[in-house]
C-alpha cells in the first residue's frame, strides 16, 4: 500500500486534461466568427443604408459605454478592484441632470443672467453647465464611497471589496427607488435641449419635426453627435492627465506600486481618491449622454450599461485606458448589429456571451497583458 | 544628531522582529547596517521611512520624533529611501521615474537641475531617458533607483542592498557612487549583506543578529571585531 507523504509532493507534468477540448473550443468560436463575418458582409451589401443605420447608432451606444469603461479600468488599474456600483454612479448622474433641468431649469441659466444672448449660444452653456454639475456631483459621491467602504478594506483580501462594491451598488438602486428619494418608477427626462435630426439622400437635409425621413436614407441626430464627440474629447483628455500630468504620472506609478509610489512622497489614498473621482465624472457624463439618447430613467437604469461596460473593459483588457474604449466600441456594434439583425432581446445574451469568450479564450483581453510577477 | 534611533521595536504580527535597537546618523556620515539575512535590516530602514510602525521606541529626525509620521510626510522632511530590489516602476520612463523621485518638489527649474546632476553622477541614465524602466538592466535598475532617491534632495539616503544581484565591477562602480554621494553633503544609511565592501566606504558600522545589535562601532574596529571578522568577512581568527 502506498502512503502519501505530505513533505514530498508529487509533480503532476501531465498535461492540463482539458487541453484538447480548449482547442475544439477555439476552432468552433473560429467558425462562429467567419459566419458572423460573411452574414455582416452580405447584409452590408443587400441594405447599405440599414447597416450604415444600424452602425450609427451601434457607435451612439458605444461612445456612451466608452465613458463608463474608463472609469472601470481606471479603478481596476490602481486598486484591482471591479467596482460594481460604477454602473449606479451613472444611474445617479442622470438623475442629477434631470432634477438640475426639470426642478430647478439648470439649462436655462444664461437666458436668465444674460437676457440678450443668442438662443444658440444659451442652449450649449445650460446643457454643459448641466453635465458638469452631474459630474462634479458624481465625483464626489465616489469619493465618498471610496472613503467610507472601500478604504477600510484596502488591506482585506479582494474577495471582500468586491463583496462590498456590490453592496454599494444595491444600495444605490434602493435606496435610489425610495419615494423620497428618486422613486422606483421610470421617469420621462427632460432633455436640456431639442433633438434635430438630418437624413443622408444627395446630400444632408433636415428632416422636417413631424414629418418622417425618406425611405432608403440614413438618418442622424445632433445627439449621436454630441456623445462622440463629448467621448472623445473626454478620452482624450484623459490620455493627456495620464501621460503628461504630475497627476497622472503618480497613478500609474501608485497603480504599479503603492509602497514605493508612498517612498516617492504621493499620497496613495489621495491618488487612488482622484482616480475614483475622475472615473465618476466620466460615468456621470455618461448618465446625462445616455438619458438624453434614450429618455426615460429609473434607478434600475445603471445596471446593464454598467455591466456591458465591465464587459468592454474586460474584453479591451481591464487596466488598459486604450482598451476599455476599443472595448467598447466594439460592444456597441455587437449590440446594435444583433439588435438590428437578429432580435432586440438576443443583444443582451450577445453582450455576455462576449465576457464568457473573451474569459475563455484571452482572460487579459485585447490590450492586456498577463500581470507578471507584481500582482 | 541627524538620526536618532533609540530602543526601537518592531513586530510582524506575532514575530519580534526588532527588539529595541537603538542607534544614530551623524550630519555627514555614512553609516552601515550589515548582518545575515532575516536580521532586520530592512525592517529597521522600512520602520525608519513610515512603511511599518513601531510598537515602541523613538526615531528622531532632527530632533524631531517622526515615528508616527506618514511616508509621504518623511519624504519631504528630508530622508528617501531606495528600497531593497530596487523597486522601479517598469511602466515609466526613466525619466517619469526621476520626476517621482522629485514628487515632493515644485520649482521645475530645480527639479531640472537635480536631474542634470543625477545624470553626471549616472550617465547611463541620460542615455536612456526615454526608454521603459522596466527595460533597464539589472545595474542600470539601481543607478536609476538611487537617481531617483536622490532627487528629492534628502539629507539622508537608505540605501537596502544596493549589491544585490550585481557583478562584481557594477558594485564597485555602485560603492564608489556611494562614496560620491556623501562627499557632496548627503548622509547615508547603508543597509548591505556585503559586509567586506560596505564595512570599506562607511565611516561607522552597526552589526544586526536576529533584531538586535550585536557589535558596533568605527569601520575600523568592527571589521577587526574577530566576531564580525569569522561570521561577516569570512575571515577565521
Amino acid at each position: 500500500m502506498q502512503q502519501a507523504n505530505p513533505s514530498q509532493p508529487t509533480r503532476v507534468i501531465a498535461r492540463h486534461p482539458g487541453a484538447h477540448l480548449a482547442w475544439i473550443g477555439k476552432g468552433f468560436l473560429l467558425l462562429l466568427a467567419v459566419l458572423a463575418i460573411i452574414v455582416l458582409v452580405r447584409s452590408f451589401f443587400d441594405n447599405p443604408q440599414l447597416f450604415i443605420q444600424i452602425v450609427i447608432s451601434g457607435l451612439q451606444l458605444g461612445f456612451v459605454y466608452a465613458l463608463i469603461a474608463l472609469g472601470y479600468t481606471m479603478v481596476y488599474g490602481i486598486v484591482r478592484l471591479i467596482n460594481f456600483a460604477h454602473g449606479d454612479v451613472f444611474m445617479v448622474g442622470a438623475f442629477v441632470s434631470y432634477f438640475a433641468v426639470s426642478y430647478f431649469n439648470l439649462h436655462l441659466w444664461p437666458t436668465v443672467v444674460f437676457p440678450g444672448i443668442p438662443v444658440g449660444v444659451a442652449v450649449v452653456i445650460g446643457s454643459i453647465t448641466v453635465i458638469l454639475l452631474s459630474m462634479i456631483v458624481c465625483a464626489m459621491m465616489a469619493a465618498v464611497i471610496e472613503r467610507v467602504a472601500y478604504r477600510p478594506l484596502r488591506t482585506a483580501p479582494r474577495i471582500t471589496a468586491l463583496i462590498t462594491a456590490i453592496g454599494v451598488s444595491f444600495f444605490l438602486e434602493y435606496f435610489g427607488a425610495l419615494n423620497f428619494v428618486f422613486t422606483a418608477r421610470f421617469i420621462p427626462y427632460q432633455r436640456p435641449f431639442s433633438v434635430v435630426t438630418w437624413y443622408i439622400k444627395d446630400g444632408i437635409h433636415l428632416v422636417v419635426a413631424g414629418q418622417a425621413a425618406p425611405i432608403g436614407s440614413i438618418t442622424f441626430s445632433n445627439i449621436a453627435i454630441i456623445i462622440m464627440v463629448a467621448s472623445i474629447l473626454m478620452q482624450v483628455a484623459l490620455q493627456f492627465l495620464v501621460r503628461r500630468t504630475k497627476t497622472g504620472k503618480a497613478m500609474r506609478a501608485t497603480a504599479f506600486d503603492k509602497q514605493t509610489a508612498q517612498l516617492m512622497g504621493i499620497n496613495a489614498d489621495q491618488v487612488i481618491s482622484i482616480t475614483f473621482a475622475i472615473g465618476a465624472a466620466l460615468a456621470g457624463m455618461g448618465g446625462v449622454l445616455y438619458a438624453i439618447a434614450y429618455p426615460s430613467i429609473n434607478t434600475l437604469m445603471g445596471i446593464l450599461p454598467g455591466l456591458k461596460a465591465f464587459v468592454a473593459a474586460v474584453l479591451g483588457g481591464i487596466g488598459s485606458i486604450p482598451g476599455a474604449f476599443v472595448g467598447a466600441l466594439i460592444m456597441g456594434q455587437a449590440e446594435s448589429l444583433t439588435a438590428g439583425y437578429i432580435s432586440t432581446p438576443m443583444r443582451d445574451a450577445i453582450a455576455f456571451s462576449i465576457l464568457i469568450i473573451v474569459l475563455l479564450v484571452r482572460p487579459t483581453g485585447i490590450f492586456g497583458e498577463p500581470e507578471g510577477e507584481k500582482a | 544628531m541627524l538620526l536618532e534611533v533609540e530602543n526601537l521595536n518592531v513586530y510582524y504580527g506575532a514575530i519580534h522582529a526588532l527588539q529595541g535597537i537603538s542607534f544614530h546618523v551623524a550630519e555627514g556620515e555614512i553609516v552601515t547596517l550589515i548582518g545575515a539575512n532575516g536580521a532586520g535590516k530592512s525592517t529597521t530602514l522600512r520602520t525608519i521611512s513610515g512603511l511599518l510602525r513601531s510598537r515602541g521606541g523613538s526615531i528622531r529626525f532632527r530632533d524631531q520624533e517622526i515615528g508616527t509620521v506618514t511616508p509621504e510626510q518623511i519624504v519631504r522632511l528630508g530622508i528617501s529611501q531606495v528600497p531593497e530590489g530596487r523597486k522601479i516602476f517598469a511602466p515609466l520612463t526613466v525619466q517619469e521615474n526621476l520626476e517621482m523621485g522629485a514628487y515632493t518638489r515644485r520649482d521645475p527649474s530645480e527639479i531640472q537641475a537635480t536631474m542634470q546632476r543625477v545624470f553626471a553622477s549616472f550617465p547611463r541614465l541620460k542615455e536612456r531617458m526615454n526608454q521603459l524602466g522596466g527595460t533597464l538592466s539589472g545595474g542600470e535598475q539601481q543607478m536609476l533607483a538611487m537617481g531617483r532617491g536622490l532627487m528629492s534632495r534628502p539629507s539622508l539616503l537608505l540605501l537596502d542592498e544596493p549589491s544585490m544581484g550585481l557583478s562584481p565591477i557594477l558594485t564597485e562602480e555602485i560603492f564608489r557612487i556611494i562614496r560620491e554621494i556623501n562627499s557632496q553633503g548627503t548622509s547615508i544609511l547603508l543597509v548591505e549583506q556585503n559586509a567586506l565592501m560596505a564595512l570599506s566606504v562607511a565611516h561607522r558600522a552597526y552589526v544586526l543578529e536576529t533584531g538586535n545589535i550585536v557589535v558596533h562601532g568605527t569601520a575600523r574596529e568592527v571589521s577587526e571585531n574577530p566576531q564580525v571578522k569569522n561570521a561577516y568577512l569570512g575571515i577565521a581568527s
